[in-house]
């Protein structure tokens, strides 16, 4: 388990019309398997360093390697597809599809990437239905439009949704800011169980230090950044 | 593919009440479009088939428009007439199967007043071959009864066996012929063509009216009433034109040709078909008015379609962008979109037509009945399958170019969206 997931060089970032960089990182390194806990206050550049991760933006100087693939130097298209391969994604505000069914909006990885199909073994809806018990949710829930479900379920939708198809990496951006302390809790260590269960490196980003208990390493986002630094002392 | 298609299906069915509008207004749009256009064709239809089953129209010489202005369309003087040998000459022609001689010159309140035979009832012809019906009574049987056309009817409020009086010429304020009353006998249905404008007599009515007339007004000192007209010899000296049908069609030309080479007097035989076109294309500004109509039509029915269309863009750009970062390649997104659009378009092309339709079908026996016009269900023609793929695409531009757009924004917006 000494593989490298996440390999950050000499990166540097600055948003279109903006002088100032907001990203400048000299070296970043995540071992697969790892859970880390990245953390920051508001404008310290967590939303920007994900994006980067995920290939929404890209970088003007360094690279990322994520498992052996330089994907600053990927085209476009095949960005895309290594992300819905390689990535699970845990957003903010879910982002499920109001209309489809919970176990549809668990399979949707599925559709779009043959890696991840594969990945579930023969039955993919059975792998769903079986992500969606071990997240706690009702069978009765499962047929339900994601626009009826509560937040909390929703939430455990979209982490399903992530993990489905063992994706090598996932990343959850402040996934449990729409929780109570209590469930919030509660849900980190289903997320960090369920992420061990698929061997998978977890990239956990929140500014609530006090969900840091559980995971193997905790880094400190304006620690690492200068760019933001920069920023936030001009 | 059968996933994507399934999720465009849901995707469409969570947004019904937006394309549901999307919906009603293609429909609507193609409906005006296919409206117009038919209309265009029907009047070009209704005015070139005024009158049909007519092999030729003959007349003094003149031309051929002018000819077919006084014979068919009962507008206009006729400059000379034929003289009633002359017809019985034509008549004996052993090409000829059966003809009616047509007299013109005397109006009432406006409408003008036709002087034929009763076998005119019998063998005219408009449209599509259709006979002439009565919708009540009979043809006239003697002098001084009437067959009143379905407007002149209507707009002038006549019933069976009212009586009317004729003025002389065509001006509604021309001396009357007060002394002889017409006797109504019978009222034509609705034709969509001038015969619904004109009032028919007999020839020997004609006649009768000007007995003691000299040049168009009444001789003075002489006054023959209606009871002694019948011992004069009615027989007319002159009619304006008449209608011939030939035995074979193909002895039109043959016909033609011995008309316009008759020596007794200079005469003018025409193919009231051709002639019509002719007269079509001369008042072809109403066609290229409705055509003009039928294009801001387009216009006015295609931008409310892309406006609709672009209104419910938004609630799909969210959908895209979520699609987008779960990995959705670009034909993945582009099939969604087409799939929706050519489904909404087509449905609401299919919806437009059958709106017409039933319309048209509701609206036939009241067009009928109002305009004479007949309007049967039927399929689209070419230009109006051309309308159709034309509303088809442009639904289809107007769907996907600003979905193109949503896309290549969409990645940002899905992965950190903004809500």
């Amino acid at each position: 388990m000494s593989q490298t997931a996440i390999l950050i060089r000499d990166l540097g970032f600055a948003w279109p019309r903006q002088s100032a960089r907001c990203i400048d990182i000299a070296e970043l390194k995540i071992v697969a398997g790892e859970r880390v806990f990245l953390h920051g206050p508001s404008g310290s550049g967590k939303s920007t360093l994900l994006g980067l991760l995920g290939g929404v933006a890209v970088p003007q100087q360094g690279d990322i390697t994520l498992l052996g693939t330089d994907v600053t130097r990927l085209p476009g298209r095949a960005r895309d597809r290594f992300r819905a391969d390689h990535i699970g994604f845990l957003f903010q505000q879910f982002n499920l599809l109001p209309w489809l069914s919970a176990l549809d909006n668990v399979l949707l990885p599925c559709t779009f990437s043959a890696r991840r199909r594969e990945r579930t073994g023969t039955d993919p809806r059975a792998e769903a239905a079986r992500l969606l018990s071990r997240l706690d949710l009702n069978t009765d829930t499962w047929h339900r439009p994601a626009a009826e479900l509560s937040v909390g379920q929703q939430q455990r939708v979209a982490a399903a949704r992530a993990l489905i198809g063992r994706p090598e990496i996932l990343i959850a951006d402040e996934p449990t800011s729409a929780l109570d302390a209590e469930r919030q809790q509660i849900f980190v260590d289903l997320l960090l169980q369920e992420t061990a269960a698929v061997s998978a490196t977890l990239v956990f980003v929140s500014h609530d230090t006090r969900l840091a208990a559980h995971f193997d390493r905790h880094i400190a986002l304006p620690a690492i950044n200068h760019g933001a630094a920069k920023e936030a002392t001009i | 593919m059968r996933a994507i298609l399934r999720l465009a299906a849901l995707s469409a069915w969570s947004r019904r009440l937006t394309l549901g509008l999307t919906l009603i207004a293609i429909a609507l749009a193609t409906t005006l479009l296919l409206a117009v256009e038919r209309v265009r064709v029907d009047a070009r239809q209704s005015f070139t088939q005024s009158v049909s089953g007519v092999d030729l129209v003959v007349g003094a010489r003149t031309g051929s428009v002018q000819l077919m202005l006084y014979a068919v369309f009962h507008a206009g003087a006729a400059s000379n007439n034929i003289r009633w040998d002359s017809y019985q000459a034509l008549t004996q022609h052993p090409a000829v199967d059966w003809s009616v001689p047509l007299s013109l010159g005397d109006s009432h309140r406006g409408f003008p007043v036709l002087g034929t035979e009763a076998d005119y009832f019998r063998h005219f012809r408009y449209g599509d071959h259709e006979a002439l019906r009565f919708t009540t009574g009979k043809p006239f049987a003697g002098v001084f009864e009437t067959v009143l056309g379905s407007e002149v009817a209507q707009q002038l409020g006549y019933a069976l066996d009212g009586a009317i009086t004729l003025s002389h010429g065509l001006n509604e304020l021309g001396p009357e012929h007060g002394d002889k009353p017409f006797r109504i006998t019978g009222i034509l249905a609705p034709t969509g063509t001038p015969v619904d404008r004109t009032i028919h007599v007999s020839l020997e009515s004609i006649t009768a009216l000007h007995l003691d007339w000299v040049g168009g007004t009444p001789m003075p000192g002489l006054v023959i009433p209606a009871e002694y007209v019948a011992k004069f010899d009615l027989k007319p000296k002159e009619i304006t034109a008449a209608l011939l049908g030939l035995k074979q069609r193909s002895d039109v030309f043959r016909m033609q040709r011995f008309i316009n080479d008759f020596r007794a007097e200079p005469l003018l035989g025409v193919l009231p078909g051709v002639a019509l076109d002719e007269l079509w294309q001369t008042v072809g500004m109403i066609e290229r008015t409705l055509l003009a109509i039928s294009a801001l039509v387009v216009l006015v029915g295609l931008a409310g379609l892309a406006a609709t269309l672009l209104a419910g863009l938004n609630e799909r750009r969210r959908e895209l962008a979520i699609l987008r970062a779960l990995g959705a390649g670009p034909g993945q997104i582009f099939l969604m979109l087409i799939a929706e659009g050519v489904l909404i378009t087509t449905l609401g092309a299919l919806l437009g037509f059958i709106l017409l339709s039933l319309g048209s079908l509701l609206a036939a026996p009241w067009l009928l009945e109002r305009f004479g016009v007949v309007l049967g269900g039927r399929w689209p023609s070419r230009e109006e399958l051309a309308l159709i793929g034309m509303v088809i695409t442009t639904g289809l531009v107007a769907s996907l170019a600003p979905g193109w757009r949503a896309w290549r924004m969409s990645l940002a917006d899905g992965l950190t969206p903004r809500l």
